[in-house]
């Protein structure tokens, strides 16, 4: 390596590096915070950042270090149990067994290790309820092998003899005389790169660490110095912004688009009428969709609009619209005038023909909302979703341009290709539902659901029937895809951590 | 939607190669695949087009689509012979009005066979049949059987005979207290003082409609060669095109259908397969649809959907029930030419794109919020009491104007009333997150007013930082308001809350309209929530702001 690179180097060494540097020759990283005055977590690491200098090497160590537990210090002042037990025997040679527990004063744990092991040495016999000691005072009076690896604890593993190795398994086996501890250990090497950059001198004289607001005060002390150098690529810790919810990122999104496309937003109530989410769009009374099961009803009722709507309404399902048949059945006011949870944001569309100006066509709606059914909950339902809904009323509206609006909804949602299929809603016809291709799963996923309102729904609301491009394509698998959520569950977890992290809708 | 299961098979065998062409046209034609397995494809058929629940009626139907039998499909009816009568007595006239009735012979019949009978007896009762409430079908071996029979009404305990699939005869009573399918659809007799009945000449018992059949008449064998076939109900003219499935079905068979007289009826003699013609209007028709058809191409549009044309009019099978209007032609015709053939095109009209106001609003109230580096967070509109109230000190009895849902499937049983205890259940789910926490939600929540009892619904806003106390959130607040030259002010709340520290709370006021709180959390909350930091929160109503800014 050569000088340059060399003093390259030494000018991107922090201030603690260089106290840490300067001071390699203490070998325990204790001395080295002591010397330097730098705390622990400085001094390590101010060592890393060296070592990825490649000025040194650190080899770290894991030491397995046995110590005595609580009960073995204990033990080691007062002396282990079957010492104890032992010094009673040595008193009177024959005691019953409750006695010598007693008198003993060890806890019944304590007690009955104690003659297991006097016993497995032969020190004691047990006959009738009686400890009979059969040893000689010499015998006695030596102390076990456990005793004596206790007093020279603490004791580094590797260097265990093997006798002292069966003491420390006994021991082991016996409630808290024994701790094992790992210890980390860092051994610091000098590289050669190290000692050349040691010899070439590591003073920081001239290097400006930070820019102050001091500094900049007077030219001079800037002026012809030279920076010390940053590791640019280093990490840094992660920070975060607020931010909006991915869904509302999402909703916003759908509005800059139906605006975008010259349609104007509709707004209404999450709880309306049966009568605006059903009746006004030609869902029988009986269809399963109005039943508990299905749909979120509140018991309430509410007053419905003016007459003759509700006339042409009930005219439209009992008799039909001109040239329709209707249902034919008997249509119920009051069962119009519950109260329900919107099952679709189409009971805005209806309303909003409703009110309509029929002087001013063509004209376009769109709305962006919550709808409701009553379901349980999994990966791929829920019991709240978002809707995008559109309609178009012109005179001249056909089939191709419902297809074409929502062709370009997909293109914009960065959907590329897309298929319509025939389906059947009550309220439409002709009807349909639009998949778009999923390049990752390499199948089609439905995300539309679409069709020209019927006479029977037009009618009544305008006065004429005309036709009138109506669409309502849940949007949560939209945002699902986007934003690669899995699990529709996660969609109202607000975890914030999750939500931190998440990245940003870039349309 | 419905699920029916073709016999691959079969399919192979009789419609063609089951491939991904052909999957494609079966998507086109309207009943998009569901499932395939080694022995079955499974598909969806919409509510509109019962026809489509059997194999034999899919085949009809999709053999024409295709366009290797174009037209309406004719089948030969028999007129009845002299004992092939259905007497319908004015007993059953307030209890279940209407029957329609025919006979089906020359069936040879294996388990397959008899297996699509039930299937679709069963599929015809869930969805048209609105699960047997509005019409049912009863399927019967002819030998067991003699003929006339009479459809009455009777005093349930009067009705006695050995239901299907059970050991012993029972009363029409006991039948619905104690036999399993009995019990499943005993609302639907609940309460009549008579139950109806199909009876033979010699008095036995044929069935006890919409409910169960009985063991010695009403089951179908490999052995049975011809069969009597009801169905019942309330509005005659589905009923009647039910048949017409069903016998039609038969027929595909190789049954041959008789008619019979039915004496009291609606109609005299079922069934009855005349067809239905509609006026259809070629202008309307490429004016609706954006094509540019002539009429010789409608007429073959028209027949691909097994239908016939004949000079301005389609002529309609009589197992459709989805034809109300010229519309739903007009969706045939389309499906015929294949929804995969038009070009999407947008118009060129003119129209100006206008945002929601008050959303416009929001975002702007959110800019300058995630500016503070606050999250947006989103909660469900759905909670329930013990979020609502329990957790927020509020007593049982206390409970007041929240919006209660009749039944939920979920955990979630009422409308939330604030975002506030959202807000500290978001809190109280991230206590492993990273702190400080600062959270927001703009969000509808729903109220019953004490006086008027009216349902209201409105906009609200709710902020809360977690660790924080009242200056940080006031400072919050008062960036708000300048951001959005509002002039609010706090001013002190004397009434006690229940969930912040007295005190520390303060009412949010725009102009002298109240508009909502800000506080402080008392501990007693947090500990609910099992929080342990201290939050400060506030939560205002924006709807009067919506209408200072609009």
């Amino acid at each position: 390596m050569n000088k340059k690179e060399i003093t390259k180097i030494i000018e991107s060494l922090s201030p603690n590096e260089r106290k840490v540097l300067a001071r390699l020759e203490e070998k325990k990283i204790q001395d080295i915070c002591e010397k330097s005055n730098l705390d622990k977590v400085s001094v390590l690491r101010s060592l890393e950042y060296l070592q990825d200098k490649k000025i040194i090497n650190l080899i770290f160590e894991k030491k397995k270090i046995i110590d005595v537990g609580v009960n073995g210090a204990f033990y080691r002042k007062k002396g282990l149990p079957e010492r104890r037990l032992l010094h009673l025997l040595n008193t009177q040679r024959i005691i019953p067994l409750g006695q010598a527990q007693k008198e003993s004063k060890l806890s019944i744990d304590e007690f009955k290790a104690s003659l297991g092991v006097l016993k497995k040495k032969a020190l004691i016999e047990l006959n009738k309820g009686k400890i009979i000691l059969n040893a000689n005072k010499e015998e006695i009076a030596k102390k076990s092998l456990e005793e004596i690896f206790l007093e020279t604890l603490p004791k580094e593993y590797d260097k265990l003899t093997d006798e002292q190795k069966y003491s420390l398994k006994s021991l082991q086996n016996r409630k808290n005389i024994i701790q094992i501890k790992e210890e980390k250990t860092i051994q610091i090497e000098i590289t050669d790169l190290g000692k050349n950059v040691m010899n070439a001198g590591i003073s920081s004289k001239n290097l400006i660490e930070q820019v102050t607001p001091e500094i900049l005060k007077k030219e001079s002390l800037w002026k012809g110095k030279k920076f010390r150098r940053y590791n640019i690529e280093y990490p840094v810790s992660a920070i975060y912004g607020g931010k909006r919810h991915f869904v509302n990122q999402s909703t916003d999104y759908a509005r800059k688009i139906w605006t975008d496309m010259g349609f104007k937003e509709m707004d209404g109530k999450m709880v309306v009428s049966s009568f605006w989410n059903f009746d006004a769009l030609f869902t029988a009374q009986d269809h399963p969709v109005r039943e508990l099961q299905d749909t979120f009803f509140i018991d309430k009722k509410t007053v419905l609009p003016d007459k003759q709507i509700v006339a042409a309404i009930k005219g439209a399902h009992e008799k039909g619209t001109k040239g329709s048949k209707g249902w034919g059945y008997e249509w119920n006011e009051d069962v119009s005038k519950k109260l329900v949870l919107r099952t679709h944001t189409t009971c805005l569309s209806a309303q909003t023909l409703a009110n309509l100006d029929m002087k001013k066509l063509p004209a376009k709606f769109y709305a962006v909302g919550k709808c409701f059914r009553n379901e349980t909950v999994d990966w791929s339902h829920g019991f709240e979703f978002n809707q995008t809904e559109g309609i178009v009323i012109d005179e001249n509206a056909n089939l191709r341009h419902l297809l074409g609006y929502l062709q370009e909804f997909a293109k914009k949602m960065g959907f590329k290709k897309v298929r319509f299929r025939p389906h059947y809603f009550p309220y439409t016809e002709p009807s349909l539902e639009g998949d778009v291709w999923n390049e990752e799963r390499q199948e089609w996923v439905e995300i539309f659901a679409a069709g020209i309102f019927r006479p029977e729904v037009t009618e009544p609301l305008l006065g004429k029937a005309i036709p009138v491009l109506a669409w309502g394509p849940g949007f949560d698998r939209m945002i699902m895809n986007i934003f690669g959520i899995k699990d529709m569950r996660d969609m109202y977890k607000n975890d914030l951590t999750q939500l931190k992290k998440l990245k940003i809708l870039t349309k | 939607m419905a699920v029916v299961n073709l016999n691959k098979k079969q399919f192979e065998k009789e419609i063609g190669k089951f491939d991904k062409k052909m999957e494609h046209r079966i998507a086109m034609f309207g009943t998009p695949m569901e499932k395939i397995t080694d022995t079955d494809i499974e598909i969806d058929v919409a509510p509109n087009r019962p026809d489509l629940l059997s194999y034999q009626g899919f085949k009809r139907s999709f053999l024409a689509f295709l366009g290797r039998k174009p037209g309406l499909k004719q089948y030969k009816l028999q007129k009845p012979d002299k004992k092939y009568k259905v007497i319908i007595d004015n007993s059953v006239k307030n209890i279940r009005p209407h029957t329609s009735c025919a006979i089906v012979r020359g069936l040879k019949l294996n388990d397959e066979k008899i297996k699509e009978i039930i299937e679709i007896q069963e599929k015809l009762h869930v969805t048209v049949g609105r699960k047997r409430k509005k019409l049912a079908i009863g399927i019967y071996p002819l030998d067991k059987i003699s003929l006339p029979i009479t459809f009455k009404a009777l005093e349930p305990d009067k009705i006695k005979f050995v239901p299907l699939e059970f050991p012993r005869e029972m009363s029409g009573l006991e039948i619905l207290q104690k036999h399993p399918t009995g019990k499943d659809y005993a609302h639907l007799l609940a309460g009549k003082e008579k139950f109806p009945i199909f009876i033979d000449s010699d008095k036995n018992i044929l069935s006890m409609p919409p409910i169960i059949n009985s063991e010695l008449t009403g089951k179908i064998t490999e052995k049975t060669k011809e069969v009597f076939v009801e169905c019942s109900g309330f509005d005659f003219e589905i009923l009647k095109k039910c048949l017409n499935i069903i016998v039609t079905s038969l027929a595909e068979m190789g049954g041959t259908i008789y008619q019979m007289e039915i004496k009291g009826g609606k109609e005299k003699i079922s069934p009855n397969l005349e067809t239905e013609k509609m006026k259809i209007n070629l202008e309307n028709t490429n004016k609706l649809l954006g094509l540019n058809l002539t009429e010789k191409q409608l007429e073959i549009l028209v027949k691909k959907m097994g239908c016939n044309y004949k000079k301005g009019f389609v002529e309609i099978p009589s197992w459709r029930t989805d034809i109300l209007h010229e519309v739903d032609l007009i969706e045939d015709i389309a499906i015929a030419y294949g929804y995969e053939n038009l070009i999407p095109v947008i118009p060129d009209i003119s129209t100006i794109g206008q945002e929601n106001p008050k959303e416009t609003i929001k975002r702007k109230i959110s800019d300058i919020l995630t500016g503070l580096r606050i999250m947006e967070v989103s909660n469900y509109h759905l909670t329930n009491k013990e979020y609502q109230f329990r957790k927020m000190g509020i007593q049982k009895k206390q409970d007041s104007g929240f919006v209660k849902l009749e039944e939920s499937k979920t955990d979630y049983d009422i409308l939330r009333k604030n975002l506030t205890h959202y807000l500290l259940k978001n809190f109280s789910e991230n206590i492993d997150s990273e702190y400080p926490q600062k959270i927001f939600e703009i969000g509808r929540v729903f109220e019953i007013d004490e006086k008027t009892k009216e349902l209201l619904e409105y906009e609200n806003l709710a902020i809360g930082i977690t660790p924080g106390n009242f200056t940080e959130i006031k400072q919050i607040l008062e960036y708000l308001s300048k951001m959005l030259d509002l002039e609010i002010k706090i001013e002190e709340e004397s009434k006690q809350s229940n969930h912040y520290i007295e005190g520390r709370i303060g009412k949010i006021k725009l102009g002298e309209k109240e508009i909502g709180k800000i506080g402080e959390i008392h501990p007693k909350i947090l500990s609910n929530w099992k929080i342990k930091m201290p939050v400060a929160l506030l939560e205002i109503n924006l709807e009067k702001i919506f209408n200072k800014l609009i």
